[in-house]
């Protein structure tokens, strides 16, 4: 009674404070645009105008001294369409003599991808936690084997995906395999930190309930190690999408994320806004999968709250 | 005589031996605990009291030296499920409810479902908190925490109690308070209890016998019986009789660190 309850429901609340920062960034995007020249690259007001066919400096120039002086990134709408252009070409056929927009191609695409990724999410999951439970039941396995799983994350993706391609063959499985290569590692240490976790004495009680290796693994370590587990497959989720999208390039897979990228930065001065729309697909892909975790953590993991 | 609960002959124990830092944490123990005994350790830090107590409760193996719990090995009492354990912290695994916490034993072993839930709610009424049942453990005090770790550890009907100072992180009005619950739960169970403790007062107002431990060999050095009548209640604390027994363990704990040194 003495706080006012608030109206407002949590969810809804999440909600606009996502569009809220949607709205920021697309403000700043524009403002900085605002802040160009007309031909993007220096500063409004030090470059040249013309004037009656003749070029003179602008009037900070002119008056201050603050002459060319170049942005960091350039502005032109070549390097950053307006957002207002992206939206429209999401609503256009990309190509002529076609009638399917390319909102509907992006859908369609990031729907293939995100199965790929949750394909490769869910192996790299099961391989992940399997070896952090080994790992935390014998140190000999955590010391002969765990140098190797650091060590495989430090080849490059690019470097590994066209391996895949060749001893898989060129179709969604070897995506999800390089997805789970991308994804197994975090889950590995954050299982292996989270078995770890309890304090000596909740596995003291567990043995003086004479618990056998497996009732303590499922009913204190497991349990235990939960939270740790879901911060890393918050992380593999995106880091999934990321994977999947790298690893239909080599795989030759052309109905995904991955072909439409490489296809839009080829032609990327005619229509960069394209570009741009398909990598903000790409980003609410990753984003989407990362809210069903985020979800599913929520109904598994109830006794406290959690922040993301 | 009835067979003793817990029978403790020459039990040494040397931790990292062999190595540079070795330490003997128990020396030549020799001890008897009879059913319904009340028994607390008490000592200056390192003087070996809850490496005794995991000794007993087969936690840790001895060096050397025989025990037997209830005319068996240790080991086999532990399997046998003969021991509750309450540690300083609460220890419970905060992903369950308070009753699913008491239940955490029951559970392993396959007791059924009515059993294990009729059981819960007389260890709940019991420490009276039966009002707490679906709480998570962060939702309760340190000391109504504690309360569920000893439902938990009586669920089972344990022959021993093992605690290891288990009020040693409350404060002072809780502790007293819980150290009257205590007895009236050994009253009504008739259940041997043996209690680590660091506080002289907790040690003669609870137990029926203080044993006093040095540190660096930790070694027995004295084995008072406490001869307070029961029942004990507040009043127990302005008795005569439990100033001279405080006095009686405070000097041997002196004498112990005297030793010590």
């Amino acid at each position: 009674m003495g706080t006012t309850p608030s109206k407002i429901p949590g969810w809804l609340k999440s909600v606009l404070y996502f569009l809220l920062i949607v709205a920021t960034l697309i403000l700043v995007w524009e403002g900085y645009k605002l802040l160009a020249a007309p031909d993007g690259k220096y500063l409004r007001g030090t470059a040249q105008v013309k004037v009656d066919d003749q070029r003179v400096p602008g009037p900070l120039c002119q008056n201050f001294g603050l002459c060319e002086v170049e942005l960091p990134i350039r502005a032109d709408d070549r390097a950053m369409p307006h957002v207002k252009d992206m939206a429209v070409t999401i609503f256009e056929p990309p190509r002529r003599g076609s009638d399917v927009i390319l909102l509907s191609i992006l859908i369609d695409a990031s729907l293939f991808t995100l199965r790929e990724a949750v394909a490769g999410f869910v192996i790299g999951g099961v391989l992940g936690f399997l070896l952090g439970v080994a790992f935390a039941h014998s140190g000999l396995m955590e010391r002969g084997c765990l140098p190797y799983v650091v060590a495989s994350q430090t080849v490059p993706l690019l470097a590994i995906a066209p391996m895949v391609v060749i001893w898989l063959g060129g179709y969604w499985l070897s995506v999800a395999v390089i997805a789970a290569y991308l994804t197994f590692f975090p889950v590995t240490i954050n299982t292996l930190r989270g078995l770890r976790s309890p304090e000596p004495t909740a596995v003291e009680l567990m043995h003086s309930y004479a618990a056998t290796p497996n009732e303590i693994l499922w009913k204190l370590r497991v349990p235990a190690a939960l939270p740790f587990i879901f911060v890393a497959l918050k992380v593999s989720a995106t880091a999934s999408v990321v994977g999947a999208i790298i690893g239909e390039l080599p795989s030759g897979i052309a109905d995904g994320l991955g072909r439409i990228i490489l296809n839009f930065n080829q032609y990327y001065a005619t229509g960069p806004e394209k570009l741009w729309a398909s990598i903000l697909f790409a980003s609410l892909t990753g984003f989407t999968f990362f809210l069903i975790i985020t979800l599913l953590e929520k109904l598994l993991i109830r006794h406290q709250p959690s922040d993301i | 005589m009835t067979n003793p609960v817990v029978a403790i002959e020459n039990v040494n124990k040397i931790f990292g031996e062999g190595t540079e830092n070795q330490v003997q944490a128990l020396k030549e123990i020799d001890l008897v605990i009879q059913p319904n005994e009340f028994i607390s350790f008490i000592g200056p830090s390192g003087c070996g009291k809850s490496t005794l107590l995991r000794v007993i409760g087969d936690l840790i193996t001895p060096t050397s030296g025989g025990i037997k719990v209830n005319s068996k090995s240790a080991h086999q009492a532990r399997l046998d499920r003969d021991y509750g354990m309450v540690f300083q912290a609460a220890t419970l695994y905060e992903w369950r409810t308070v009753a699913k916490n008491v239940q955490l034993p029951l559970e392993l072993m396959k007791y059924p479902k009515e059993k294990k839930e009729a059981r819960t709610r007389e260890m709940l009424t019991l420490v009276e908190l039966t009002d707490f049942h679906k709480h998570y453990p962060w939702q309760l005090s340190g000391g109504m925490q504690q309360r569920v770790a000893i439902a938990r550890a009586l669920a089972f009907e344990p022959s021993i109690l093992l605690m290891d100072e288990p009020f040693g992180a409350l404060d002072e009005m809780t502790r007293e308070r819980l150290n009257l619950e205590l007895l009236d739960i050994w009253q009504k169970t008739r259940i041997t209890v043996i209690f680590v403790t660091h506080s002289i007062t907790e040690a003669v107002f609870l137990s029926t016998r203080v044993v006093v431990m040095s540190a660096r060999p930790g070694r027995i050095i004295r084995d008072i019986k406490i001869d307070l009548p029961h029942p004990r209640n507040s009043d127990t604390r302005e008795n005569v009789r439990f100033f001279e027994l405080e006095t009686e363990v405070r000097e041997a704990l002196r004498e112990s660190e005297n030793q010590g040194v």
